[in-house]
């Protein structure tokens, strides 16, 4: 438990003096945070609450990229080899990262909802233990799934390729930068198959649909399995010496990971439960402007009776 | 050797179809420092990863402590300090920071600052690893071995790539720990490194132990190689100069005599004989003892760097 603690807390000190650090954990996410309430929800408060689970989303799904490129490094540094031959062990070294990445990804979490609270007067952040307990396994298990990349690739070249392959797919089709709704039907089938789908779906509904952890089990419990599945698997693959590599074989275990979301991506495809509740999260939110596009527009249709009476007067 | 605190016994590892250790043996008693000397690719460092429970032997032997290192790495990872080759800490991690990361992981601990003082490295315990110099790199990791108060220390390489002084600056320290009692068992490919800290060498070449023993005795197996170098005023003949009492070969360059003896005494006594007997005269005399190189060269036909 020592090596474990003081294990994290060197982490959270290296990452805290790392400029990068703060770019991709704090610029970055607080980036996103502004252009999506700020630019494309306007400021508008139910919009900015729409928005936040996307945001808060991507803040958690980024968690992979730093830990993947991280442990590598160390690995291709040497630095891995120097604790090899202490007791700490490769389970100290992989929890202890993912436990520095919650500590250093939960504060920026706070502070975007702070700010979706002051700044843009949102009046209600929803389920805030809904919201605490998917940010926190999400980011627990997308940390994990750095390990696994840091584990089944070589160089921080290939590290780097495998992180972009799966970042792609994670913020364009789970919602968190298109709009779930504006996917196509078949696309959007091909989501329910990815993590992150789930993740921004579930934040989404914690937030604008008040759900508590009961309605938002499958989501929890999946992304815990995940969780346990890649920490499990990055474990088992391991390396501390920068010249062991690992064979192509032990990559295919990875595929390991995704029976989870593979079993409830089937179970979602047939039931339809996450497509109808995006819909209606959508037409809810959309009623109170499009009831307000009707009164707008109905002193318009009201304008035209007279021209239409007077063309007819004209005409007459 | 009664109660060896470490023992390797017909060690062999390989990788993929190159064998690095073939069938190594040694020991080591406490208080010992024992140099495993042989050139890059010798094996050295396969063996010494082995015994500090880094790799896994193919088959043989090991007791470190009085642990197998395949068996019980955590137990003897409590018992050993090391420093590594090709290794690093992070950058921006501060001199004292890493001391007291790397105390933690032990039961037994030493107080870090007592470290900085004993490596010279006080005035450097805020500076981050980055900024630090090879020498106080290599001193750090040093201090770092030791944080455990270790049994046994293995040294891998520990002055490969530095410059002659801050080599010199490692030496004193390992002398120190000499004088302090602790076990050590170091790789090197450095001649005067092995003469000058080891109590005993095992010289490796090719996976294998080809010789081993103290310095000395490494020498005096081959004391055929003990040269003397003689200047004379006339010219002689190295047919006769071969044939004198105690010189086994004779050999002259650039108007040098270079005379091969078992017994040099013997030699020198019988030369000075002949060149009176001659009414020569001798300009210069030089006696080179065998170096380990020399012993390496005898022994492989290679030298050490080769």
């Amino acid at each position: 438990m020592t090596n474990l603690m003081t294990l994290t807390r060197m982490r959270v000190q290296l990452a805290l003096r790392n400029k990068m650090f703060f770019f991709f954990s704090l610029v970055m996410p607080l980036g996103f945070f502004f252009l999506y309430s700020g630019v494309f929800a306007k400021g508008e408060p139910d919009s900015v609450a729409y928005l936040l689970g996307p945001v808060l989303g991507l803040n958690v799904m980024g968690s992979f990229w730093g830990l993947s490129a991280t442990l590598v490094m160390f690995r291709e540094q040497g630095i891995l080899r120097r604790f090899h031959v202490t007791p700490a062990t490769a389970t100290d070294m992989l929890i202890s990262s993912v436990l520095a990445n919650y500590a250093l990804t939960l504060p920026t979490v706070v502070l975007e909802l702070f700010l979706a609270r002051t700044l843009f007067h949102v009046p209600n952040l929803g389920n805030l233990l809904s919201i605490f307990l998917l940010v926190s396994i999400g980011t627990v298990s997308f940390g994990s799934l750095g390990l696994v990349i840091a584990s089944v690739t070589n160089t921080m070249q290939e590290t780097q390729v495998l992180n972009q392959l799966l970042w792609l797919p994670l913020i364009f089709l789970s919602g968190a930068t298109i709009p779930f709704t504006s996917l196509s039907n078949s696309v959007k089938h091909i989501a329910l198959f990815l993590p992150a789908t789930y993740l921004v779906h579930g934040l989404k509904n914690a937030i604008v649909n008040d759900y508590g952890p009961g309605k938002l089990l499958l989501a929890l419990v999946s992304l815990t399995l995940w969780f346990v599945l890649t920490l499990f698997l990055s474990s088992q693959l391991f390396r501390w010496e920068p010249e062991a590599k690992i064979g192509r074989k032990a990559k295919f275990y990875v595929a390991a990971t995704a029976i989870p979301f593979i079993l409830l991506g089937i179970w979602e495809a047939k039931n339809g439960r996450v497509i109808a509740e995006e819909n209606s999260t959508l037409q809810r939110l959309e009623a109170p402007h499009k009831s307000g596009k009707q009164k707008d527009a109905q002193p318009k249709s009201e304008d035209l009776k007279p021209d239409s009476d007077s063309s007819t007067e004209d005409s007459q | 050797m009664p109660n060896p605190v470490l023992h390797v016994e017909n060690l062999t590892k390989r990788y993929g179809d190159v064998e690095a250790v073939r069938g190594i043996s040694f020991e080591v008693a406490e208080g010992e420092v024992f140099g495993l000397l042989g050139p890059n690719g010798a094996g050295k460092t396969s063996t010494i990863e082995i015994l500090e429970g880094l790799r896994n032997a193919d088959s043989g032997a090991v007791s470190v402590c009085g642990y197998d290192p395949q068996r019980n790495p955590e137990e003897l990872k409590h018992e050993i300090g090391a420093t590594l080759q090709s290794t690093a800490l992070p950058e921006k991690l501060r001199v004292m920071e890493a001391l007291r990361l790397f105390a933690s992981f032990y039961k037994r601990r030493r107080n870090p600052d007592d470290l900085l003082k004993r490596f010279g490295l006080e005035e450097k315990r805020n500076a981050f690893y980055g900024q630090l110099s090879g020498g106080q790199k290599q001193r750090l990791a040093l201090a770092i071995a030791l944080v455990n108060d270790p049994k046994v220390v293995f040294l891998d390489e520990p002055t490969a790539g530095l410059d002659p002084q801050v080599r010199r600056e490692i030496y004193d320290v390992i002398e120190e720990l000499r004088r302090d009692r602790k076990t050590i068992v170091l790789t090197t490919h450095y001649i005067e490194e092995a003469e000058r800290l080891c109590d005993r060498v095992a010289i490796v070449d090719h996976g294998k132990v080809i010789a081993q023993g103290t310095p000395r005795e490494l020498k005096q197996a081959s004391v055929d190689k003990t040269r003397i170098e003689v200047r004379l005023a006339r010219e002689d003949s190295d047919e006769t100069l071969k044939l004198l009492e105690g010189v086994s070969d004779c050999r002259s360059l650039n108007g040098v005599y270079v005379l091969h003896c078992q017994r040099p005494p013997q030699a020198i006594v019988s030369l000075v004989k002949h060149l009176e007997a001659q009414n020569n005269e001798l300009i210069s005399l030089e006696i080179a003892t065998p170096s380990l190189e020399d012993v390496f060269i005898e022994l492989t036909g290679r030298r050490l760097r080769d």
